[in-house]
């Protein structure tokens, strides 16, 4: 065990915990956040997806260790209810999922993707989103939102 | 700043129950009672309540597995009560709260499910008034609802008030079982003619909650005290326990017991990396396999003898026209096992208390039938058992969240202590129940006018209730099977014709189905179940694709010979719409071009439970790899009565690429002892780079019609859609799914 001390959505976190535990569990069964969402713990499929300095990472397989002292960023550190940040207000209006479960890798990808270049084409969104999976096939509306928060319009 | 272990965090919580995150997204706290009495359905309270503060509260066994049908029921409830739709507030699939309703399948919850909601709200209406007839003193005939204010155009009462003043409750007359129960009371519902809330779009506001990350998911369930399980399946079919090892296991920090009962195998730590570790830490010495899978399952099937079959549809004289015929066809088509593999594994949390209410959360679709199977496996009367549904990732049948559910229960069960177990990814692709791998055989004979004069199907395939889709029995569970308890409820479930493909006027039809054994009648990683519209995709596949041969050797346009052998005007009128929308022009396929890219187009029809629906593919195959990206999907869908065209045009873009998925991607594999594919690089599913450019939902809306189902239907034409498209394109005929670059180069080759 080791203290570890994290920044999570802009507050400071000292937890103990096994140094190689990655941070999906310590984020969900130390601090009690339940957005990062366990999917495969193989970083195949995104559904524990965080900011880690403004990257999108696969919490399941990161150490917390490599997370210390750097800024996590989770789902519900985006915005709230009052002000949802755009590409949750994106998602929302485009009603864009099923069950949901798998939307931490697509919205927390949308955003870093966003971020960096705010008009991607088709085929750089569709990159970017490679590594992710949606079991209910909720992918239209998906991209539909990508395309409304970055302004792009419909395909 | 805070600082937090979690037995920190554990301490500082107060309450018997608690969501873990603080409020926002706490599980309610509930007191742990003796006894759970399920509510009498003949009670309107039982259905629905108008609380204090207005809202109305409807009590459903129905349960949304993220297609959105509580909004759907929300504004139908809203519709009968003349209330805003968000002032419905739903409680779901909690069994000591919501009456039987069967659960949820079959794509029935808004046709039948609904039925019962909408005449209790009728009748709550039709109190409401007599009661502010008294209290305004005007007959109930002239009073005006609006937004639940009652008035006679000068006094008003809204109806919380009405609510807080009197008891709102009656006597329902109770009909039908499962899916079909039905209650009337005094009320009747308003004309379709007089809707102004159904029909029109509504967000759904659990999306937002998701969305915004608010929600609570049965992943997020946290109860004082408890612990962490993972559960470690045998190695191959039917092995047994030789010994087990947990001497290393015990040395992680946290660990707290390995359980071991027959062959089922869990460990429970205190927290739950310790519980990941400690399961990879025990070493289970595994007996031989108890059966050997074949190398090929579709030689299986054919060379089988059945354990059971059926004839089905029969017209005219088949054999006689078959023989007859100058110009006949024959095909057989295959359709692999699939997988469930929802988004998140199987998770539960299980509270067991030998003296008091065992209380489980998770997220099956039918949890009245579960707590049946849970008590007969505790050996305790039902009313010890309590089952309350929380969200999970999806479902698309018999996912699987009942066997975390006994997993959990089993491991509570020998710890004494509350036990979440969340399944690791190969729990649930390797390990969890599939969809049967179907073979159908087609022959067709064409008479003297060019129409179809004869049509043969047989269907062999493994039943779709070797795990019955009712958990109501301790043999259902995958961990009881483990210990030895026998599956005493496997049914045998056909692939007719009909109920899984589209029948045409056809004069001569003939029809068997046959079922042939399960590999391994205890647990087995292929034993099959419901996978989202049974049977569907498979039997619409092959005869689709085989009315695509028809229509290919007449040098028929597939649109115009589908219409010439269909009378039913909706049918048709799917078919139109889909036409009109993807701009199709008539005219024989295929269409092959040269180049190393070939462009097609093909189109497939299916009827399930009454919704209508056709769809239009159009693809591009590369000569050269194989590979097909489907650009384009066009869907004309009817399910009579629209209540949420926005939420159902979504559940038609989803199901459209799920069910792409399963044409172009998804097959189980299997060596001779275990299932192969056990995670996502393993058992492939669509991804980004797969989704066509272009999908198209045309909704046809019949307000004269009640409204049929929508979770499933369109998941059906989608496969043949494709291949058709394919041929289309080059000539090549699929008949085997998935239909995988390999496969398509062989088909080249062949064409």
């Amino acid at each position: 065990m080791a203290q570890i001390t994290l920044n999570v959505n802009g507050k400071t976190h000292h937890v103990n915990a096994e140094p190689d535990c990655p941070l999906l569990y310590v984020l969900r069964d130390h601090l009690a956040m339940n957005n990062p969402r366990f999917g495969c713990g193989l970083a195949q499929c995104g559904a524990c997806t965080v900011l880690l300095d403004g990257r999108a990472v696969r919490s399941c397989v990161l150490p917390v260790s490599q997370a210390a002292k750097k800024e996590v960023v989770t789902l519900d550190g985006l915005g709230t209810p009052e002000h949802p940040h755009p590409v949750q207000a994106a998602f929302i209006e485009e009603q864009s999922f099923q069950c949901g479960y798998c939307l931490n890798g697509w919205i927390m990808t949308a955003k870093a993707l966003l971020d960096k270049n705010p008009h991607p084409t088709e085929t750089q969104m569709r990159e970017a989103f490679s590594g992710l999976v949606c079991r209910c096939g909720s992918h239209v509306r998906i991209f539909d939102a990508v395309r409304r928060a970055a302004g792009m319009g419909r395909a | 700043m805070a600082a937090s272990t979690r037995r920190e965090f554990f301490g500082r919580t107060t309450g018997l129950v608690v969501g873990f995150s603080m409020a926002d997204s706490a599980i309610a706290p509930r007191a742990f009672a003796d006894t759970t009495q399920p509510p009498s359905p003949d009670r309107l309270d039982a259905w629905i309540r108008i609380e204090p503060d207005e809202t109305v509260k409807v009590f459903t066994d129905k349960v949304d597995i993220g297609m959105g049908v509580q909004t759907a029921f929300s504004q139908i409830i809203a519709e009968e009560l003349d209330v805003a739709p968000e002032r419905v507030v739903l409680v779901m699939g909690d069994t000591a709260l919501t009456p039987d309703q069967g659960g949820v399948g079959g794509s029935t919850s808004i046709s039948n499910g609904a039925k019962p909601l909408r005449n209790a709200a009728a009748s709550a209406r039709y109190l409401l008034l007599q009661l502010a007839s008294e209290k305004l003193g005007a007959p109930p005939d002239r009073l005006r609802v609006a937004n639940g204010i009652v008035s006679d155009g000068s006094a008003r009462v809204s109806y919380g008030a009405l609510a807080r003043a009197h008891e709102l409750n009656d006597t329902l007359r109770v009909s039908g079982r499962g899916f079909n129960v039905n209650v009337e009371g005094k009320g009747k519902p308003k004309d379709p003619s007089a809707y102004t809330i159904v029909g029109k779009p509504v967000k759904r506001a659990e999306l937002a909650e998701k969305i915004l990350g608010k929600a609570t998911y049965s992943t997020d369930v946290r109860v004082l005290g408890m612990l962490h399980g993972r559960v470690i399946r045998p190695n191959a079919v039917g092995a047994r326990v030789v010994s087990v090892d947990d001497a290393a296991a015990k040395k992680i920090p946290g660990f707290v017991r390995t359980v071991v009962k027959g062959n089922f195998v869990g460990v429970v730590a205190d927290n739950e990396w310790s519980a990941i570790r400690a399961a990879k830490a025990v070493n289970v010495t595994w007996g031989a396999a108890a059966v050997e899978f074949p190398a090929d399952p579709y030689q299986y099937l054919r060379s089988t003898p059945p354990k059971a079959s059926r004839p089905g549809i029969a017209r005219g004289d088949a054999a006689g026209a078959f023989a007859a015929a100058e110009r006949k066809l024959q095909a057989s088509y295959e359709w692999p096992f699939q997988a469930h593999a929802t988004m998140g594994p199987g998770c539960a949390v299980a509270d067991v208390r030998p003296a008091g209410v065992t209380t489980i959360w998770c997220g099956s679709q039918k949890n009245h039938a579960l707590q049946k199977g849970l008590a007969e496996l505790l050996q305790v009367p039902l009313d010890r058992v309590h089952v309350v549904w929380v969200q999970d990732a999806g479902s698309y049948g018999r996912a699987g969240y009942e066997d975390t559910a006994a997993d959990a229960v089993i491991l509570s069960q020998a710890v004494e202590k509350p036990v979440r177990v969340q399944w690791m990814r190969s729990d649930m692709t390797a390990w969890g129940s599939k969809g049967p791998a179907t073979v159908i055989d087609l022959a067709a004979g064409f008479g003297t006018d060019g129409a179809v004069s004869a049509f043969q199907f047989t269907s062999r395939s493994f039943s779709g209730s070797e795990v019955l889709y009712l958990a109501d029995s301790a043999g259902n569970f995958l961990a009881a099977q483990l210990m030895g308890i026998p599956n005493k409820t496997a049914g045998t479930e056909f692939v007719n014709l009909g109920d899984s493909c589209p029948v045409y006027e056809i004069p001569n039809i003939q029809s068997v189905a046959h079922v042939v054994p399960s590999f391994y009648e205890l647990a087995s990683p292929l034993n099959a179940t419901h996978l989202r519209d049974p049977n569907g995709p498979a039997g619409t596949f092959a005869v689709e694709s085989f009315m695509d041969e028809l229509a290919a050797a007449s040098g028929a346009d597939p649109i115009e010979f589908r219409m010439k052998h269909l009378k039913d005007a909706r049918a048709k009128a799917v078919l139109a719409a889909a036409a009109a929308r993807a701009g199709w022009t008539a005219r024989p396929s295929p269409n092959k071009s040269s180049g190393e890219i070939a462009r097609g187009r093909g189109v497939a029809y299916a009827l399930r439970g009454g919704t209508y629906v056709a769809t239009i593919a159009e693809v591009a195959v590369n000569r050269g790899t194989g590979a097909v990206h489907v650009s384009r999907l066009v869907c004309a869908h009817d399910c009579g009565l629209i209540v949420n065209p926005d939420g159902l045009h979504g559940v038609v873009c989803a199901n459209l690429v799920q069910s792409l998925s399963r044409a172009l991607k998804e097959e189980v594999a299997f060596d001779r002892d275990k299932v192969t594919s056990s995670d996502w690089n393993s058992y492939r599913v669509a991804r980004a780079a797969d989704i066509p450019e272009h999908v198209e939902v045309v909704l046809l809306n019949h307000p004269e019609h009640p409204p049929t189902g929508a979770g499933e239907p369109s998941s059906r034409p989608t496969a043949a859609a494709i291949g058709n498209a394919i041929f289309d394109a080059t000539g090549a005929r699929l008949r085997r799914a998935p239909m995988t670059p390999d496969r398509i180069k062989a088909a080249l080759l062949r064409a």
